[in-house]
């Protein structure tokens, strides 16, 4: 379980997120939604370490933790970006394989053979030796996914993951984000789309911009 | 025919020169770019500014000067060297400055996504330059780089003014002593034949980093 407390963050004098308090429960969706601007995205960089809070408190199954300085062996919060970023000089095997091999001291062996499950089960197998500008959007971001999935987060969050998409691929994400729920995955995700929102979210919370 | 067999050793050890230059600059300066292109990009201020200055130094003065000032001007304030090694010296300072300058503009089209990618995977500073950010930036910035290196080649020649016998120097006697073009042309043939080879390996390895984009 996350819980967030009291969490603030400004942008030299502007006040981005105004003591914000959430909680996430194992296994579930969290939906952050909100006008643009608000301050969604903000709040996903301050939960996955990107960007500093400047008070509050994240708590993690109880635990007090400081997401921006998590540097050590255990792995919390994976990221899937809205433009996916991954790394376009490496292949969709290498992408996924090389934080597990040079971070967690995996074995190739082992690295690939765990890349490999997870890719069958979103539908990557055959594209491993691809590099990714050989990729479809839909299939950049399985593979984002599964890269994040592979430092076995214990939350997973996504920044707009439909936005980068054709509206009829909306479906698939939802589809791979709901069997990744049975599985157990926590999951955080920040979207614009409502409807999107009501389709996955166990819980949702919205995030307005503040007036200060 | 006879004639260029017997001029051809001292052109080729003259060669055997320029390459000698050539490499050492080559192997030093590349490295030496990439840390201090990194250190152009570093938001240390007074790192950068420091840099800035070294190449608004080493650029905005002639690569000549700056040869004579090591052989012929440091001397003056005890610091001795030898004409080889002034010449290397002087070579590895002033490219450098190019090459830091090449790097720190592929650095920066690098995109920051790919930095926070990588930290979320909770990959260490160094384990990002090396494995996501030097390979795009070498792609980046492979045909600045094959400039540079092919106006190295050339450049080397400014070595005859500290007394380097290179291939130059090598042709230039030989005609002086002679009266013959033959030596110059000679010259000129081996010169585009380094070229020549230079740009296939250049052509080698920008086309092995085009298997991705």
């Amino acid at each position: 379980m996350l819980e967030l407390k009291n969490i603030t963050k400004k942008f030299d004098d502007r006040m981005i997120l105004d003591n914000i308090n959430l909680t996430v429960s194992d296994g579930e969706i969290l939906c952050i939604v909100g006008p643009s601007g608000a301050g969604k995205t903000t709040l996903l960089r301050c939960i996955s370490g990107l960007e500093k809070a400047n008070s509050g408190e994240f708590i993690l199954d109880g635990q007090s933790f400081n997401p921006y300085e998590n540097r050590d062996n255990d792995s919390v919060i994976g990221v899937v970006f809205q433009d996916f970023q991954l790394f376009p000089n490496l292949s969709v095997l290498d992408n996924i394989t090389l934080a597990p091999k040079m971070v967690l001291h995996k074995s190739d062996k082992d690295a690939i053979e765990e890349a490999k499950i997870q890719m069958k089960q979103l539908n990557l197998e055959g594209k491993e030796t691809l590099y990714p500008y050989q990729l479809s959007g839909g299939q950049k971001q399985r593979v984002a996914i599964v890269r994040a999935l592979a430092m076995n987060p214990k939350i997973l969050c996504y920044d707009e993951p439909t936005s980068a998409l054709d509206p009829d691929l909306r479906q698939e994400v939802e589809t791979i984000i709901l069997k990744l729920k049975e599985q157990k995955m926590t999951q955080i995700v920040v979207t614009h789309d409502m409807e999107f929102a009501k389709n996955i979210a166990d819980h949702l919370f919205q995030v307005s911009p503040s007036n200060e | 025919m006879k004639y260029i067999m017997k001029i051809l050793p001292s052109l080729l050890s003259g060669a055997g020169m320029t390459l000698q230059i050539f490499f050492w600059t080559i192997v030093v300066s590349i490295p030496l770019g990439i840390v201090l292109g990194l250190g152009l990009t570093s938001e240390f201020k007074p790192l950068t500014a420091i840099l800035k200055f070294y190449v608004w130094l080493m650029r905005g003065t002639p690569l000549l000067l700056q040869l004579i000032f090591v052989f012929y001007g440091l001397p003056i304030i005890g610091i001795i060297f030898n004409r080889y090694d002034a010449a290397i010296f002087a070579f590895i300072l002033n490219y450098t400055a190019y090459f830091a300058e090449i790097f720190r503009g592929g650095l920066q089209s690098v995109p920051k996504g790919q930095y926070e990618s990588a930290k979320v995977l909770r990959l260490t500073y160094w384990q990002t330059i090396r494995r996501i950010v030097i390979p795009q930036v070498v792609k980046i910035v492979i045909p600045s780089i094959g400039n540079e290196v092919i106006n190295l080649i050339k450049d080397s020649s400014l070595v005859y003014v500290i007394g380097i016998g290179d291939l130059l120097r090598a042709g230039n006697v030989a005609t002086a002593r002679d009266v013959t073009l033959v030596p110059l042309l000679l010259v000129g043939v081996i010169y585009l034949l380094m070229t020549a080879i230079v740009t296939y390996i250049l052509g080698k390895v920008e086309s092995r980093y085009n298997t991705w984009k």
